[in-house]
């Protein structure tokens, strides 16, 4: 299991932390993002795990966060511009990771070898 | 518009006035959430054909299917939409899945191959939209990925969602537990299988996209 800090994605293109997902998780990991996806890398992490499902090989990912939450501070009120906080992020092969529960603020998940 | 709303200004003539004659609606969510059973519901009252087959199968659809210039009238507000009936997000498709159903070995990989394929139309599709309407299943938890990436997709463009709790015809089911999950989103509670709400769905979809 992987755990990859909000600097070291910070650092990262959208392309470069999807890719760096895929291989990790392909590898049998397990990876917790400290800071999450966008959901533009959310969508494309999907199209990407798509195109690399093969039968008895890759059944695709479990991917589990908490809804995106408003930055609304206050210059952003005033201006009416709104970004969004991404939330912590767990990522694995759907064949070693199932969720059993999910809640706004809690995500019970299984992990097996 | 932060400002704007503070002054308590009103330019939603002015938003209207450069609003787009036809709106891209898209039907989206999870697979098996009952979208083409709604799809065929909407363009059959108000065209009389259907959009597609539906089964109890997961991904029964696997291409996006675009009906254009669906009217709807409600309440004396009218809207004309393209209805996108998509193929359900998942994030994992597994053809071992699709044998649990009966299907031979070779169907259940031919249908994993092409509900690959629908996702990444689907996913393809959200760019191109003016709206969504989430149908979600009101049985099952609502915190499921599939929701969350969908709603947060929109939410970052800043474009109209409306949830549709379907499968109110089935006693567990809870829109209630929909409403708590994304109470920032109008919901309406639908049975698309029976009709139930039908109406309501279509004065919260004439009021919200037109």
């Amino acid at each position: 299991m992987d755990l990859i800090s909000e600097e070291k994605l910070d650092g990262m293109t959208s392309m470069e932390k999807v890719r760096l997902i895929l291989d990790e998780v392909r590898n049998g990991k397990i990876l917790i993002l400290e800071k999450g996806l966008t959901p533009s890398e959310q969508t494309k992490l999907i199209e990407l795990t798509m195109a690399e499902i093969e039968p008895d090989d890759f059944a695709g990912i479990e991917i589990e966060s908490y809804p995106v939450k408003q930055n609304d501070n206050f210059l952003n009120k005033l201006f009416g511009k709104t970004t969004l906080k991404t939330r912590l992020t767990v990522i694995g092969p759907a064949s070693q990771l199932k969720t059993i529960r999910k809640d706004r603020d809690l995500i019970s998940a299984l992990v097996s070898p | 518009m932060g400002i704007i709303k503070r002054l308590g200004l009103d330019f939603s003539w002015l938003k209207k006035l450069f609003k787009k004659k036809t709106q891209k609606i898209g039907i989206y969510g999870p697979p098996n959430a009952g979208k083409t059973t709604l799809a065929n519901r909407i363009v059959r009252d108000w065209t009389g054909d259907a959009m597609g087959s539906v089964s109890h199968i997961p991904h029964e659809t696997r291409r996006a299917r675009r009906r254009e210039d669906v009217t709807i009238v409600s309440n004396g507000s009218s809207v004309t939409l393209d209805i996108i009936d998509t193929p359900g997000i998942a994030t994992k498709i597994d053809f071992h899945d699709f044998m649990t159903f009966g299907l031979p070995e070779e169907e259940s990989k031919r249908r994993a191959k092409e509900a690959t394929e629908g996702v990444m139309e689907s996913v393809k599709w959200l760019e191109d939209l003016d709206g969504v309407i989430l149908v979600m299943d009101a049985t099952e938890d609502p915190y499921t990925q599939v929701n969350v990436v969908i709603i947060g997709n929109f939410e970052a463009r800043k474009l109209p969602i409306l949830i549709a709790a379907n499968k109110i015809d089935l006693p567990n089911s809870s829109p209630a537990r929909i409403h708590s999950a994304f109470p920032q989103h109008p919901l309406v509670p639908i049975s698309a299988l029976e009709g139930k709400n039908i109406d309501l769905l279509y004065k919260e979809i004439a009021e919200h996209f037109g």
